[in-house]
């Protein structure tokens, strides 16, 4: 039981009005602790679907048919409401591609932050003064008292970003899920957060579901690619391997592009 | 992209401009003197809701006067009154020279508890025995109308607010709740909304107050009757909440929070219903006089709060034929009491909701 988050066969219908269409079918993918997988694909190839899905936050429409989502050897499908709802943020936590609506706009990012610490540990006020402060350190935020206190519009992009995943990992989290965490940050920043998740991965253990379309995030970061096509990963292995010899049209069409 | 710190300004923008409505700014002061007047109800009033003489039975409101026969200026007072019946056996009151009581400041009176728990003697005027003022007259049983107006505000302007509170806590919990499950549950709890609206709120109230027993003392009357009007109260609310509800789940805040394993009941109290808050003040503003009004409408007709208690109905219902009005038009006074509450509250909410359009909070992208 080396991988930490195995998926074998994932399979999820979309309803609509004219009936139920396959959005991922048979979705194979194995992340090994420590390692940082990235799930590549053009808009519309289920990345983000299968994102939610490991989190089982898919919305009423989407369903999975088939399938298992392994976790530490456990299969996430089969697991209770409350097993999950102990699990997100715990052991796996997400992070999101546009902060400013990810977080809440009439809180606090402190307040928002401690609401995992509150569902997710027994800490004492000033244990969760301490963590806060020591966590925002760790994402590079200065000052860490006056951005507690602001609102998520009060901070920059790349400031919130930082907020963002320093919400994710405030839990001690063993996998978090990356949804297009750099997208929407300008290079210099884009440089910073590549660095960032470097230090979570080697500094934190921390493993990594890296849902992106930018090739170049990929290559600094990523140990593994899953190249995902039409609900199906085309082409799987080595981050190197895969970006220089593309063996699959599509993969190759990817990098050609970028 | 709109912001918090934007409709904080926003919020703070609101008030600015609301405070520069004068219409509004007089009726918020209107109503925080009501409800001053309430609370120290006690006190202002220069006797207790209950204390009685007959031979005062529809005093007309006395004058208070401040010259004595010769034009000297002199403390105020007021006459002694005697009277004599015409051929109707009607009384008639007519000033007795020479009788003259000052108005006492802080004068010893009817015992009361001050807030509630201080024992206390001392009201803010009033004259000593024999003689009794009745500034703005009597009722049949020679009780002080002013001072049973002063009580009739406790039960009549708290009737309004607990409702509220009573029924917005129902609306939005059901509404909110309802529209984030969505499916069968929705679609079950909005079915018994409109059931719940489908009967005419009067009728119902009716049909409702009816079953309570005869038995019931005054404070639990209160109760039924605040837990009616309540119940009828809740669900058009709860179908506003639920339409926002719906829309507010779909943010990816929510998304966000369900990824930190907050729970469902949380997720709609903490990241669902504050966003609902510009429109549920102005709706609870606006929603209040339906309170009072409906207290007043029950007592009225002596379906609820019941005599020696007052209440702003209940003291109208004196009120009901057309002889005692035209000889004793100042019980009518409770009438125009629930008259401009009801009016203030409208102005206020209305001004609320002119400087707080929810459709001016949506986000702007």
């Amino acid at each position: 039981m080396d991988e930490l988050l195995h998926i074998k066969d994932l399979i999820i219908k979309i309803k609509s009005d004219e009936g139920s269409r396959e959005l991922i079918k048979g979705l194979n993918l194995k992340v090994g602790s420590q390692k940082v997988v990235a799930l590549v694909g053009g808009s519309g190839s289920g990345k983000t679907t299968a994102g939610l899905a490991i989190l089982r936050l898919l919305s009423d429409s989407m369903d999975v048919q088939g399938g298992e989502i392994l976790f530490e050897g456990k299969d996430l499908l089969k697991a209770s409401i409350g097993d999950m709802r102990r699990l997100r943020g715990k052991d796996i936590a997400m992070v999101f591609q546009e902060p400013l609506s990810a977080f809440n706009p009439v809180f606090t990012i402190g307040g928002q932050i401690n609401e995992v610490l509150k569902y997710h540990t027994r800490l004492n006020r000033r244990q969760l003064q301490e963590r806060l402060h020591e966590l925002l350190e760790l994402v590079g935020l200065p000052e860490p008292k006056r951005v507690l206190r602001s609102y998520p519009h009060q901070l920059s992009g790349g400031m919130r970003q930082r907020a963002m995943i320093a919400q994710a990992i405030v839990a001690n989290p063993k996998l978090i899920i990356a949804d297009e965490p750099t997208s929407n940050l300008d290079v210099t920043l884009q440089a910073q957060m590549i660095d960032l998740f470097r230090k979570l991965r080697n500094d934190l253990k921390i493993s990594m579901v890296l849902i992106t379309h930018d090739l170049g995030i990929v290559r600094e970061l990523a140990d593994e690619v899953a190249v995902l096509f039409d609900g199906r990963v085309v082409e799987c292995g080595p981050a190197r391997e895969v970006l220089s010899e593309p063996r699959h049209a599509y993969t190759s069409e990817l990098t050609k592009i970028l | 992209m709109t912001t918090e710190k934007k409709s904080l300004s926003q919020f703070q923008i609101a008030l600015k401009r609301f405070q520069r409505n004068r219409l509004a700014m007089v009726c918020v002061v209107i109503l925080a003197l009501f409800y001053f007047g309430a609370v120290f109800a006690d006190f202002l009033s220069p006797y207790s809701f209950q204390n009685e003489d007959r031979s005062y039975s529809y005093c007309p409101p006395m004058k208070v006067q401040f010259f004595d026969d010769q034009g000297k200026a002199r403390w105020p007072y007021v006459r002694g009154y005697y009277f004599t019946f015409d051929e109707f056996h009607k009384r008639i009151y007519t000033i007795d020279k020479f009788k003259k009581y000052p108005i006492q400041i802080f004068n010893k009176g009817d015992e009361y508890k001050f807030l509630g728990f201080i024992p206390c003697r001392y009201h803010l005027f009033g004259v000593d025995q024999p003689g009794r003022v009745h500034l703005w007259g009597a009722d049949a049983r020679g009780r002080d109308l002013l001072s049973r107006l002063f009580f009739g505000a406790r039960i009549s302007l708290s009737i309004g607010l607990i409702g509220v509170t009573i029924s917005f806590t129902l609306g939005l919990l059901v509404g909110g709740i309802s529209g984030y499950y969505g499916g069968k549950l929705d679609n079950i709890i909005m079915r018994l909304c409109e059931m719940l609206m489908m009967v005419p709120g009067f009728y119902l109230m009716l049909a409702l107050m009816v079953i309570i027993p005869p038995s019931f003392n005054s404070l639990q009357r209160y109760v039924a009757i605040v837990v009616v009007l309540s119940f009828i109260g809740w669900a058009s609310l709860a179908r506003v909440i639920r339409g926002m509800s719906i829309s507010l789940r779909e943010r990816e805040y929510v998304l966000a929070a369900k990824a930190i394993g907050v729970s469902d009941f949380a997720i709609v109290l903490r990241h669902i219903l504050p966003h609902t808050i510009s429109y549920s003040i102005v709706a609870v503003m606006l929603s209040i006089p339906g309170y009072i009004l409906g207290e007043a409408a029950l007592s009225l007709i002596g379906l609820g709060i019941q005599d020696p208690i007052p209440s702003w109905g209940n003291l109208l219902s004196d009120a009901m034929g057309i002889v005692r009005i035209k000889f004793a038009p100042w019980i009518l006074l409770p009438g125009l009491f629930i008259f401009i509450t009801v009016i203030c509250f409208n102005v206020v909410g209305d001004a609320l909701r002119d400087y707080l359009d929810p459709t001016l909070r949506i986000e702007r992208k």
